[in-house]
């Protein structure tokens, strides 16, 4: 069975990071699944953890009145969910639903970021690698915000 | 009295419609047949000059291979689009065509086909996917990959439903938004290029929706490895004959009716990069 | 040789062969194109001054039938009219009918081509009916055309024909071919192009023309080449404008253009049209017509979300590098003639030979 350090070597988020510091974060995670419907976390709880995908569909949805739940994002296999574990109030700002069958790996966010404190170099490439993250994701916000197959394009 | 081949180029020629199918809720699809003359069989790529009586005229793209009806995919967004649209099976259409030329898809025979449609695009591009899958043996991994602004405004869903249980195509689809019981994916089309199962040394792409998603997904496909010259769009500016005579279609040194609507894409960069060109 | 005299036997003679005779006369304070009955409406004695803005008429102190350039039209207005029904549909049990329009009754007969003009109808040609599609309307009066064509020997003030190698001696593609002579004995030297223009003068009271007058007619013709109005400096032009097309000289340029069109209304080879489909109350019956339509305006370039070119800017910089530069690599030549009608009739006398130099001069 293959061990978390080897999972996330084979993941963009983690490419390139040295086996030693793939162990250190490795250390932090643990196997997880949910079932369809499923959520993996909800809008204002406590960001303990996030998620990398291993299989699986995820959807971030905002509850919108009236709309009811609107999905904002879907986030595919080898893709990270949630970076609020980042940042106090380490609070969710969504929720993340499974709408297939999904494994992941869980990291327990406080331990990251405690392992970040201890090595601040660590920490900095971490943190570049969500900030690359979360530009991408930006980006293709921005795109669906020009609502370019509306009515007026 | 003059017979059709002396008629002029600008007088179109009556149509029935004989069948009429909602897409969306501004988007529909026609057959149609002549009402006594000759059929108009367009290649795929190439658009009609489709006109209601005292309305107007509207190039469109033909969207659909078939044995006989000319088939047809409008979105009204326009009084003339408005006016097709509200037309009933037994209704009539003036057509003048076909005009412009087509997808090059024999040059994708060997390797794989990659069909990136956004919105109304996948309309002028479903005819490439007709032929592709008639003669599935000439080519490799093909690949659609589809975007739309919500669930209900995508095209021809049924036709997606039954392409999508096929072992022998990728369907890829992703909306902008969508409510929560919509089981695929949200997110852009450039993703779905960069997540989707292909060689890109052997891939030709045909890419069709609104300018600005076409650029992005260049993006993603050069990013791929994709040939620049092995990439083709069609390209849309405003037309008023389709015939080269009223000036009206110019894209830098080309006219749209006559040398597009379908534009490689190492020819057309230098012309997407200047703006308002 | 004919005399001036002879002139009206020229306009009689088309006539009674059953052509529309259209020439230059003076209306409005302009030297127009219009129907002629006779030679008399010609306009003798008469010259135009012109440069950029400007425009106005002075009488000469000779009797020259042709003492001008050109005035603000062209024949295009009559090749291809600025509003002209293409045909009429009436809905029909299982569909419509559709009657196009007949062509003219008479076919036209030009008295008073410029070198600079026959080059413009044979670009108009190349683009309406030299391509895939024959413009049915324009091909129509284009059938069995007239040209008495004349050699300039008073160039206007805005004229580059010779920059653009188009005049203003005319080469080809009439059926006579006038040159005035003022030198002595008020004459005309009358060259034949076909053989129904032979057949025309072979009516006329003629003499055969000695050494000297072709000398005079020559000497007429080589005096106006040395006086144009402009010069433009055409080499590789197409390729300047493709690597100026985000110059600032274009923002320049803007802060002047009106958009008002003019230019492109006078342009003898501006051919853009647009369509208009109209139909009556009860929906029963529809026409659709063609007018001259303009890429100054707005809407010219509208599709379904907005304008392509929305500013004055990327408008004036499609009408200029079409002009000189993309029409060649669309129809096989350049689009100007050298007439100099969009400097005369700009009403801020925006000079394209200055824009183009201005372009040229910024590479260095």
């Amino acid at each position: 069975m293959e061990t978390i350090a080897g999972i996330l070597s084979g993941v963009p988020l983690f490419d390139g990071l040295d086996e030693s510091r793939l162990e250190l974060i490795a250390g932090c995670g643990s196997n997880c699944g949910f079932d369809v419907d499923e959520y993996l976390f909800r809008e204002g709880e406590p960001a303990a953890t996030f998620f990398l995908i291993r299989r699986g569909d995820v959807a971030l949805e905002l509850f919108a009145p009236p709309r009811g739940a609107v999905t904002i994002e879907t986030l595919q296999a080898g893709e990270v969910v949630g970076w609020s574990w980042l940042f106090a109030p380490y609070t969710w700002h969504f929720d993340a639903r499974a709408v297939s069958p999904v494994r992941a790996v869980a990291f327990d966010g406080g331990c990251l970021r405690g392992k970040c404190g201890d090595d601040p170099a660590l920490g900095y490439d971490l943190m570049s690698r969500f900030a690359q993250v979360m530009i991408e994701r930006l980006q293709m916000t921005r795109l669906r915000l020009l609502d370019v197959y509306g009515n007026g394009g | 009295m003059a017979t059709a081949a002396e008629l002029s180029p600008m007088t179109p020629a009556p149509f029935r419609v004989v069948s009429r199918r909602r897409e969306t809720s501004d988007t529909f699809t026609f057959e149609l047949e002549p009402a006594g003359g000759a059929a108009v069989r367009p290649r795929p790529g190439q658009f009609t000059m489709l006109y209601v009586l005292g309305v107007g005229e509207v190039p469109i793209s033909f969207s659909g291979v078939t044995d006989g009806p000319l088939v047809h995919t409008v979105r009204a967004v326009g009084a003339v689009t408005e006016a097709i649209c509200a037309l009933e099976p037994g209704g009539v259409l003036g057509v003048r065509g076909p005009f412009g030329n087509c997808w090059p898809i024999e040059e994708a025979a060997g390797g794989d086909v990659v069909v990136v449609a956004g919105g109304i695009g996948l309309a002028p591009l479903r005819p490439v996917l007709q032929h592709a899958l008639a003669n599935r043996s000439r080519y490799g991994d093909v690949v659609l990959d589809y975007g739309g602004r919500t669930p209900q405004d995508l095209l021809f869903r049924e036709e997606l439903a039954q392409l999508g249980r096929r072992t022998d195509l990728q369907v890829d689809v992703t909306v902008d938004t969508a409510a929560g019981d919509w089981r695929g994916r949200v997110g852009v089309v450039p993703k779905l290029v960069a997540d989707a199962r292909f060689d890109p040394a052997a891939a030709t792409a045909f890419v069709c929706g609104p300018e600005i998603m076409m650029r992005f997904t260049v993006e993603a496909l050069l990013e791929r490895g994709v040939a620049p010259e092995r990439i083709h769009l069609s390209m849309e500016r405003n037309m008023q004959c389709g015939l080269g005579h009223c000036g009206h279609c110019q894209l830098g040194p080309t006219l749209i009716c006559r040398d597009g609507p379908v534009y490689r894409y190492d020819e057309l960069e230098p012309l997407l990069e200047v703006r308002e060109l | 040789m004919i005399g001036p005299s002879a002139l009206d036997d020229l306009v009689g003679g088309l006539s009674e062969r059953g052509y529309r005779v259209v020439g230059p006369t003076v209306r409005d304070g302009a030297i127009v194109y219009d129907d002629l009955e006779t030679a008399a409406e010609l306009p003798v004695g008469v010259t135009e001054v012109q440069e950029a803005a400007t425009y106005r008429l002075e009488q000469r102190d000779d009797d020259a039938r042709f003492g001008f350039a050109v005035g603000p039209h062209s024949w295009k207005q009559f090749l291809l009219p600025a509003r002209v029904r293409l045909w009429r549909a009436k809905r029909t049990g299982d569909g419509f009918d559709v009657t196009e329009e007949e062509p003219p009754d008479r076919p036209l007969a030009l008295l008073g081509v410029r070198a600079c003009e026959l080059h413009a109808i044979e670009i108009q040609d190349r683009v309406l009916v030299g391509g895939r599609y024959v413009d049915h309307d324009y091909a129509s009066r284009r059938d069995g055309m007239f040209i008495v064509a004349v050699n300039c020997f008073e160039p206007g003030g805005t004229c580059f024909c010779v920059s653009m190698d188009t005049g203003p001696r005319v080469r080809e593609g009439f059926d006579l071919a006038l040159t005035e002579i003022l030198d002595g004995e008020h004459r005309f030297l009358v060259e034949v192009g076909s053989e129904r223009g032979a057949e025309l003068l072979a009516a006329l009271e003629r003499r055969p023309a000695t050494a000297g007058d072709l000398a005079c007619a020559d000497a007429a013709v080589t005096g106006a080449a040395e006086r144009m109005g402009r010069r433009l400096d055409v080499e590789d032009i197409r390729d300047l404008l493709v690597r100026t097309r985000e110059h600032e000289r274009w923002d320049d340029v803007a802060s002047r253009c009106l958009t008002c069109g003019n230019c492109t209304q006078v342009c003898p080879t501006c051919f853009c049209t647009s369509v208009e489909d109209v139909s009556d109350l009860t929906g029963e019956t529809a026409e659709r017509v063609r007018l001259w339509d303009s890429c100054f305006s707005v809407e010219y370039s509208h599709i379904h979300g907005g304008s392509i070119r929305p500013g004055a800017r990327s408008r004036y910089r499609q009408w200029l590098t079409h002009k000189f530069g993309t029409w060649i690599d669309q129809f096989g030549s350049s689009g100007c003639v050298g007439c100099g009608r969009c400097i005369t009739w700009c009403p801020v006398g925006i000079d394209v030979t200055e824009e183009l130099a201005a372009l040229r001069e910024s590479e260095g």
